[in-house]
């Protein structure tokens, strides 16, 4: 790294063709430690009002500029299920399909569940207030180009197939190193 | 270019004024009204968060107009 002395050494050198090489290449080892203008949201919950506020929060990034990347890991993933598709599945992987939300208009609230009332009211005051619904926040992400990545674990792990997601445009399949290579150069990182 | 965000709620108007922008080109003026509380200060930070210029920001009754002009 740049201590002290290496400042010395740079001044001393600068004069020479290779002092100013010396320097360039140190200029560009800096740029490209430089942080991207990248926020990276780990979606682990499956919560409706959380999975409201990562949407909220990435389309929100996305239309300020920011590349956004939402990497949907254990229960988030049941957002990103399709009612309307179906995948063959083994006796375990059909009883975590029963026990799971299957897709985002199922996803209970973490507090004031009440049987399902308070996400039918949270919905109902949502519309009423004009702010946008899960599934048009889901569409918006998609228009700005927000990527969703999806844990290849988790979706072995309670045997949710790729053909039974949503259609996105901009989804991927992936493990913990791509996600990790993502928040190592982004300016900002959540889990929720 | 005009946008009508009233009604909406945060993201939305600065979701339409991204799009609104993102069809304009380089100088273009667009004229945004929003009726949201958080639009004032969260136009402000868009404004300076994406390099386009904010021309004017006025209020009447409740309702915010800001005039961008798109810089890049």
């Amino acid at each position: 790294m740049f201590g002290a002395e290496t400042g010395a050494e740079v001044g001393a050198g600068a004069g020479t063709a290779a002092g100013m090489a010396e320097i360039l290449k140190r200029l560009e080892r800096v740029e490209r430690s430089q942080p991207k203008d990248r926020l990276c949201l780990c979606v682990f919950s499956g919560d409706l009002d959380k999975m409201i506020a990562a949407f909220i929060i990435a389309t929100g990034a996305a239309a300020s500029g920011m590349d956004v990347k939402m990497f949907f890991t254990f229960w988030g993933t049941s957002a990103l299920r399709d009612a309307q598709k179906r995948a063959p599945k083994s006796l375990v992987g059909k009883m975590f399909g029963w026990m799971l939300p299957k897709g985002s208009r199922k996803l209970k609230l973490s507090k004031m569940q009440m049987a399902g009332m308070g996400r039918a009211m949270i919905r109902s005051i949502m519309r009423k207030q004009g702010m946008a619904s899960l599934e048009e926040m889901i569409q918006i992400a998609a228009e700005l180009e927000v990527q969703i990545l999806v844990c290849t674990m988790s979706m072995e792990l309670m045997e949710i197939k790729s053909e039974e997601l949503i259609d996105y445009p901009n989804m991927e399949y992936v493990g913990v190193a791509s996600f990790v290579e993502l928040m190592s150069d982004a300016r900002s990182t959540m889990f929720i | 270019m005009d946008v009508d965000a009233r009604g909406l709620k945060c993201p939305l108007p600065i979701v339409r004024l991204t799009k609104a922008v993102k069809k304009s080109t380089k100088g273009d003026k667009i004229r945004i009204q929003a009726d949201d509380r958080a639009f004032e200060p969260d136009v402000r930070a868009w404004c300076r968060k994406t390099g386009n210029a904010l021309v004017s920001l006025s209020q009447e009754g409740g309702v915010v107009i800001a005039v961008i002009r798109k810089e890049n």
